[in-house]
C-alpha cells in the first residue's frame, strides 16, 4: 500500500485516455446517443402519464386520444430501443478496440524488448499481463462506458426537472449527493492496492502454472505432482485472501453510497414536508413533493451505479498499470539512424577487446580478441559453461558488448541494422524451436517465397524428406506447440533444413547435430560441407571430428580464449585442447 | 457446468445467506414508499412537525438496516464466489497433475493456462453477481406480478403474457451467445498461444528477422478475437433494448385494457396507475437482470470449458488383473507395440528384450527410430497398445503409478530445470535428501564445477534454468535423477551436450555407484554405449538387433553402419 502505487493512478488514467483518443469521435457519438436515450426514456413516462390522465372514470375515457398516444409511445419506445442498441454496440466497439490496441502494442513491445528482459522474466508472468490483465481492463472499461455516460446524463436530466420544481430543495440535493462520491473515493483508494495485489498474485500463479504445466512431463517423471499441488495451493490461498479483500471492500461502495443517498432522500422528505407544512399548501403541494421525491430517487440511482463503476475501474486500472508497465519498459537500443544495411556480407568478423557479463558483478568475457577471415571455419570448444553460447549471443547481437567492439566486414555491428545483421547469419541451435503451424511454414521462415521444389530439395539434402513424407499430411502436417510429438532429432533436422533453404553468408551452428544419429549425420555431411563452403562459420560442437576440419579452433575456458590455432598445431602444443581430444579415446 | 456446483458445497451457508440478505434489503427498500406515504398523509395532513422528523429518522434507520443487510450479503457472496473459485482452481490443477502423457499431448499448454486463469476469473465474476442478484430480480418480478393480479386480474393477464415472452427472449439470447462466448475463449487460447510461443522462441524469431511477421500474425489473431468479441457483444447488446420494448408494449396493452375496464366501471384510474407502477418496477429489475444474464452466460461458457478439462480421464489407472510373476529380470519387454493417438503407424513394433538387475543397456538407432518412445514405456508414460512391459515380473499397468515412478530416475531429453535454488531442483528427486546426498549425486553427474561456478546449492536458477548452459543443465538433470537412488536409471540422450571427457567420466562414475542401478542409456554415440551389457538397436520402430557391442558388430548391419559412421570419421584424423 505504498504511496508510489497509489500515485500511479492518475498516470494510468491519462494513458487510458491516450488510448481512447483515436476513438474520440465514437466516444462523442456514444455520449450524444446516451443523452438521446436518457431523454427518450424520461419522455416515455410523461406520455404514459398523459394517457393515464385521459382515463378519468366510467364514461370519461377518451379512447381515440388514448389510441393516438399509444401509437406515439410505441414509436418513441422503438426509437429508444434502437438508439440503446446502437449505444451498446458503439461501447463494445470502443472497448474491444482499445483493448486490441493495448494488446497489440504490448506484443509489438515484446519484439523489441532486450533479450535480457525476456530471459529474466518468467514466460507465464508476461503472458498473464498480456492476457489476464488486459482482459480485466476490458471488463472495467466496458462497464465504465455503459454506465458512466448514461449515469451522468440521467443526473443532469433529473437535476433540470428538480430545479424547475423547487430550486431551493434541489440545491439541498445537489450539495448532499457529492457525499456519496467522497465515500466512493475513500473506498476506491483503499481497494486499489488490494486489486493490485490481486493481479500480482494472479501473475505469480500464472507463472507457476505456465512453468509446471509447460513441463508437466518432467513433473510426472519425478512424481512431483503432490508437491506441485501444495505449492499451487499456497499461492491459491494467498490469491483467495487478496481476492476476497478486493472484491468485498470494493463491493462496499454500492451499499455505502446507497445509504448516503437514503439519507439525502430523507433530507429531501424532511425539508419538503416542512416547507409544505409552513406554506400550508400554497405554492408547494403534496404533488410537487412526491414529484420531487421521485426525481430525487431517479437522481441518486445513477450515483450508485457510477460509484459501483468506480470500484470496477479501480480493478481495471490496477491491471492496466501492470500492462502499461510492460509497454513502458525500455526497449533495446534502437538501430542507429545512420545504421548500415548489411547485404551479402563477405564474412569478415573481428572481435576487439570484447568484454561482457550478464550481471555487472560477475565478469564473464574479458578482453576477447579474434579475427576471422571471410570463409573461415571457426570451431569453438571448451568445457560446458565456458561461454560458448554467450559468444553466439554477442555475434547475433542478442546482447550488446559491455566493452570493445565486434565488426563484420569492418563495420561495428552497432552501426548495422539488427535485421540485416541477423539475416546474414544462419543459426541452428541445440535448443530446437518450432512454431505451431505446418512443417512447410516452419521450413520457409528464412525464405518465405521458396518454391515447393526448393523446399523438398533442401529437405532431401538434410535427409528430412523421408520422415516428413511419412507424416499424415506430409509437408502440410500441422505440428503443435513446441514441435508436438516429433523426436528431438527430427526437430533438429527441420531446423537445419530451415537454414539449408535460405543459405545466408555466415553460419552459426551450436551443437546443430547433437540429437541426430551419426548415420544420418554422415549422410548430411555432404550437404553441410557444401553449405559451409565459402561461408564464414562458427561451430560449437563436442564431436571433435566436426571440429578437426575447422580452420581455427578456439579453446575457451571460463569466458576467455586459452588456446587458438589449427587442430594439428593445438595437438602439438599439448595443452588444454590436447587433453580434451585425448579424453575421447580414453573413453 | 452442473458438476462444478459440487465445489460450492462447502459454501452452502454463504450461498444461501448471501441472496437471503439481499432479499431482506429489497424488502426494506419496499417499505420506504409506505413511510413516505405516512409522512404525506399524517405529517403534512395534520401539520405535525414532530411526526415528520420522527418518520424521517425512521427513513434513515431503514437505510441503515438496508446497509447492514447489503454489506452482509456482499460479504457472503464474495466469500462464496472466491472460495468456490479457489476450490475449483485447486481441483483443476490437481486433476491436470494426474493427466497421462497421452492426454497432455492432445490438450496443449496454452488452453490449459487460459482455462485456469481467464475462464476461472469469468466464472468467479459470474457467480459473485449471481449470488447477489439472481434471487432478488425474479423475486421482484414475480412479486410485482402477483401484486398486479390482486389489483385487477384481467388487466394483469398482460403480465402473465409478457413474462413468458421475456423469458423466451432472455434465454434465446443466452443460448445464441453461449457458443459465441466459447468461441471467444477459444480465440483467446490462440492469442495466448502465440504470445507464449514468441516468448520461448524469441531468439530464433529475431535470428530470422521475423518480428514483423510474428507481429502481423498476432495482429491477425488479435483482430479475430476482437471481431468475435464484438460479434457476441452486438448480440448481448440486444438484451436490454428488446426487454425494454416488450415491457413497454405490455404497458401500452395494459393502458388500453385499463381504459376499457375503467370505461366499463370495473376499476379506477388509481388502479391503472398502480398497475403501471408495478410494470415499471419489473422493467428496472429486468434491466439489472439482463446485465446479469450476460455475465452468467459468459461464466457458463467458461465453466463448461473448465468442466471439459475436469472430465478428461486422468488415465493411469491401476489394473488389478495384471498379477506379479516370478522373474529374474528387472525390466522385460514382451512383443511391445505402441501406436500414438492420431498417428498413422506404430511407433514401435514387436519389441522384446529382458534386462537383469544391475545391467547397463544401450539404446541406439536412427533419428525418429523410437528410442525415446521405448524408454518412455518403462515408467509407463505411455501405455503399450500391444504386448507388455514388466518390471520384476509385474506388468507396469498393474503397479501403483507413484510407486513405479519412485523407483525410476529419468533424465528427459530436454533438460528442464525450474525456477528456484539448485537444492530445490535436486530435491525433486527425493524430498528428504540431505545436502551430503545431493552433493554426492552432483559429483557422480560430473556437475561439481557447475555448483562451484554458480555458488553452491543455494544458487538461484531462473525459469527453465536459462542462466545455465545446455551442458550444465544436462548434468544437473542427471544429478536430480540420481538423488532418488533409483533402481532403474534412464538417460535419454542426456549426455549429448557433454564433451567426451565429461561423458566418459560420467559413465565411469555410474558404473561405480554402490546402489548398482539398472541403467538405460539412449545415445547417438557408439562410444557411450559400447561397454553396455546389452545394446538394443532400433531401426524405424523395430528391433534390428540385441546383443553386446562385439556380437552386434558381427551380426547387425544397422549397428555396424552406425559404428562405422563414427569410427571412420574419427579414423580420418
Amino acid at each position: 500500500m505504498s504511496r508510489a502505487k497509489q500515485k500511479a493512478q492518475p498516470g494510468t488514467m491519462k494513458k487510458v485516455l491516450e488510448y481512447l483518443r483515436p476513438y474520440m469521435g465514437l466516444v462523442a457519438l456514444s455520449v450524444l446517443l446516451a443523452a438521446v436515450t436518457v431523454a427518450l426514456t424520461l419522455y416515455v413516462p410523461v406520455l404514459i402519464g398523459r394517457a393515464i390522465d385521459l382515463i378519468v372514470g366510467p364514461g370519461q375515457v377518451d379512447m381515440p386520444g388514448i389510441l393516438r398516444l399509444i401509437l406515439r409511445i410505441a414509436i418513441v419506445v422503438a426509437a429508444t430501443a434502437a438508439v440503446q442498441w446502437v449505444v451498446n454496440t458503439i461501447n463494445n466497439k470502443i472497448t474491444f478496440q482499445v483493448v486490441r490496441d493495448v494488446r497489440a502494442q504490448a506484443f509489438a513491445k515484446l519484439q523489441i524488448l532486450p533479450l535480457s528482459y525476456i530471459d529474466s522474466h518468467p514466460t507465464g508472468e508476461i503472458v498473464s499481463r498480456v492476457i489476464a490483465d488486459v482482459d480485466q481492463f476490458a471488463d472495467g472499461l466496458l462497464l465504465g462506458f455503459t454506465q458512466l455516460f448514461t449515469g451522468v446524463v440521467t443526473i443532469l436530466g433529473t437535476l433540470g426537472f428538480m430545479i424547475s420544481i423547487r430550486p431551493g430543495i434541489a440545491l439541498v440535493v445537489v450539495l448532499l449527493t457529492p457525499l456519496s462520491f467522497v465515500v466512493a473515493r475513500f473506498i476506491a483508494t483503499h481497494t486499489y492496492s488490494y486489486f493490485r495485489q490481486q493481479s500480482e498474485t494472479r501473475g505469480e500463479q500464472t507463472a507457476f502454472i505456465d512453468e509446471m504445466i509447460g513441463n508437466q512431463k518432467v513433473v510426472k517423471a519425478f512424481g512431483h505432482e503432490q508437491q506441485n499441488v501444495e505449492r499451487f495451493d499456497e499461492i491459491n490461498e494467498r490469491l483467495e485472501k487478496c481476492s476476497l479483500q478486493a472484491i468485498f471492500y470494493s463491493s462496499l461502495t454500492n451499499p455505502c453510497t446507497r445509504f448516503v443517498n437514503n439519507v439525502v432522500y430523507a433530507g429531501v422528505a424532511l425539508a419538503g414536508a416542512l416547507v409544505c407544512v409552513a406554506c400550508g399548501g400554497a405554492g408547494f403541494t403534496v404533488g410537487s413533493l412526491s414529484a420531487l421525491l421521485s426525481y430525487a430517487n431517479q437522481y441518486t440511482k445513477p450515483f450508485n451505479e457510477i460509484s459501483g463503476v468506480v470500484t470496477e475501474l479501480q480493478n481495471a486500472l490496477a491491471c492496466a498499470s501492470r500492462i502499461f508497465q510492460l509497454i513502458a519498459e525500455p526497449p533495446q537500443t534502437p538501430d542507429a539512424p545512420d545504421a548500415r544495411v548489411l547485404k551479402d556480407a563477405q564474412g569478415q568478423v573481428e572481435m576487439k577487446d570484447v568484454s561482457f557479463s550478464y550481471v555487472p558483478d560477475r565478469k564473464l568475457i574479458e578482453a576477447l580478441n579474434l579475427s576471422v577471415k571471410p570463409g573461415q571455419h571457426v570451431a569453438i570448444v571448451g568445457p560446458t559453461g565456458c561461454g560458448k553460447t554467450t559468444l553466439i549471443n554477442l555475434l547475433m547481437r542478442f546482447y550488446d558488448v559491455n566493452g570493445g567492439a565486434i565488426r563484420v566486414d569492418g563495420t561495428d555491428v552497432r552501426q548495422i541494422t539488427r535485421a540485416s545483421l541477423r539475416a546474414n547469419y544462419g543459426m541452428v541451435l541445440q535448443e530446437t524451436w518450432l512454431k505451431s503451424g505446418t512443417i512447410r511454414e516452419n521450413l520457409v521462415m528464412g525464405k518465405p517465397d521458396a518454391t515447393d521444389e526448393e523446399v523438398i530439395a533442401a529437405a532431401r539434402a538434410c535427409h528430412a524428406h523421408s520422415f516428413i513424407k511419412r507424416l499424415p499430411q506430409g509437408y502440410d502436417t500441422v505440428i503443435g506447440e513446441d514441435g508436438g510429438r516429433l523426436s528431438q532429432g527430427q526437430k533438429q533436422l527441420l531446423c537445419i533444413t530451415r537454414i539449408m533453404l535460405c543459405l545466408p553468408p555466415m553460419l552459426i551452428l551450436d551443437e546443430a547435430t547433437s540429437s541426430i544419429d551419426t548415420r544420418t549425420e554422415l549422410k548430411i555431411q555432404h550437404a553441410f560441407t557444401t553449405m559451409m563452403d565459402g561461408r564464414t562459420t562458427f561451430i560449437v560442437a563436442h564431436r571433435l571430428s566436426t571440429i578437426r576440419e575447422a580452420d581455427v579452433i578456439l579453446v575457451m575456458r571460463d569466458g576467455s580464449i586459452v588456446e587458438m590455432g589449427s587442430h594439428e598445431a593445438l595437438l602439438q602444443r599439448n595443452g588444454f585442447y590436447a587433453k580434451l581430444y585425448n579424453s575421447q579415446f580414453a573413453a | 457446468m452442473k458438476k462444478l456446483f459440487s465445489y460450492l458445497k462447502d459454501y452452502r451457508k454463504e450461498s444461501i445467506l448471501g441472496p437471503l440478505f439481499k432479499l431482506l434489503e429489497a424488502f426494506f427498500e419496499l417499505i420506504v414508499p409506505l413511510v413516505v406515504a405516512a409522512i404525506i398523509d399524517t405529517g403534512i395532513g395534520q401539520g405535525d412537525r414532530g411526526y415528520i422528523v420522527r418518520m424521517c429518522l425512521v427513513l434513515v434507520a431503514l437505510g441503515l438496516i438496508g446497509l447492514l443487510c447489503s454489506v452482509t450479503a456482499q460479504y457472503f457472496a464474495a466469500k462464496a464466489s472466491v472460495g468456490f473459485t479457489k476450490k475449483l482452481r485447486h481441483a483443476l490443477f490437481a486433476h491436470i497433475q494426474g493427466f497421462s502423457y497421452q492426454t497432455l499431448d492432445t490438450v496443449g499448454t496454452s488452453t490449459i493456462i487460459t482455462r485456469m486463469t481467464s475462464d476461472m476469473n469469468q466464472v468467479q465474476t459470474g457467480l459473485n453477481l449471481a449470488l447477489r442478484l439472481l434471487l432478488r430480480s425474479p423475486f421482484v418480478v414475480f412479486g410485482a406480478m402477483i401484486m398486479a393480479f390482486t389489483v385487477d386480474s384481467r388487466a394483469a393477464l398482460w403480465f402473465a403474457a409478457a413474462i413468458p415472452v421475456l423469458s423466451v427472449v432472455v434465454f434465446g439470447i443466452m443460448l445464441i451467445s453461449m457458443p459465441l462466448y466459447k468461441k471467444v475463449q477459444q480465440l483467446l487460447d490462440k492469442v495466448l498461444g502465440i504470445t507464449r510461443e514468441n516468448l520461448t522462441g524469441m531468439r530464433v524469431i529475431r535470428a530470422f528477422g521475423k518480428e514483423a511477421q510474428e507481429t502481423a500474425d498476432f495482429t491477425r489473431k488479435n483482430e479475430e478475437f476482437t471481431a468475435a468479441q464484438k460479434h457476441v457483444g452486438r448480440i448481448s447488446a440486444l438484451m436490454n433494448p428488446v426487454t425494454y420494448v416488450i415491457i413497454n408494449l405490455a404497458i401500452l396493452a395494459l393502458i388500453h385494457t385499463g381504459a376499457l375496464r375503467v370505461e366499463a366501471g370495473v376499476i379506477t384510474q388509481g388502479a391503472v396507475v398502480a398497475l403501471y407502477n408495478y410494470m415499471s418496477q419489473i422493467l428496472v429489475e429486468l434491466i439489472k437482470l439482463a446485465n446479469l444474464i450476460i455475465n452468467i452466460t459468459k461464466a457458463v461458457a467458461c465453466g463448461n470449458r473448465i468442466q471439459s478439462v475436469l472430465e478428461m480421464p486422468s488415465g493411469e489407472t491401476v489394473d488389478a488383473q495384471y498379477k506379479k510373476e516370478a522373474s529374474p529380470y528387472r525390466v522385460e519387454f514382451r512383443h511391445v507395440g505402441i501406436c500414438y493417438a492420431g498417428a498413422g503407424a506404430e511407433s514401435l513394433t514387436d519389441v522384446s528384450f529382458a534386462v537383469r538387475p544391475g545391467q547397463t543397456v544401450g539404446v541406439i538407432g536412427g533419428t525418429g527410430s523410437g528410442k525415446s518412445t521405448l524408454v518412455n514405456l518403462i515408467p509407463r508414460f505411455y501405455d503399450v497398445s500391444e504386448g507388455a512391459v514388466l518390471i520384476d515380473g509385474q506388468d507396469v499397468r498393474g503397479m501403483e503409478v507413484s510407486a513405479l515412478r519412485a523407483r525410476i530416475g529419468v533424465t528427459p531429453q530436454k533438460a528442464v530445470l525450474f525456477q528456484g535454488t539448485i537444492r530445490d531442483n535436486l530435491r525433486w528427486g527425493n524430498e528428504s535428501a540431505t545436502d551430503e546426498e545431493l552433493l554426492r549425486a552432483v559429483e557422480t553427474a560430473q556437475a561439481s564445477d557447475v555448483l562451484s561456478a554458480k555458488g553452491g546449492l543455494d544458487a538461484q536458477l531462473e525459469q527453465g534454468g536459462c542462466n545455465l548452459s545446455g551442458g550444465q543443465r544436462q548434468r544437473l538433470t542427471i544429478a536430480r535423477a540420481l538423488v532418488r537412488k533409483p533402481d532403474i536409471l534412464i538417460l535419454d540422450d542426456s549426455a549429448s551436450a557433454l564433451d567426451f571427457a565429461t561423458d566418459a567420466a560420467l559413465r565411469k562414475a555410474l558404473k561405480n555407484l554402490p546402489e548398482q542401478p539398472t541403467v538405460f542409456i539412449v545415445s547417438q554415440r557408439t562410444s557411450s554405449i559400447q561397454q553396455a551389457d546389452q545394446i538394443i538397436v532400433l531401426d524405424d520402430g523395430a528391433v534390428a538387433g540385441v546383443g553386446t557391442h562385439q556380437q552386434l558388430l558381427d551380426s547387425c548391419q544397422v549397428y555396424r553402419e552406425i559404428y562405422d559412421s563414427q569410427f571412420k570419421k574419427e579414423a580420418r584424423a
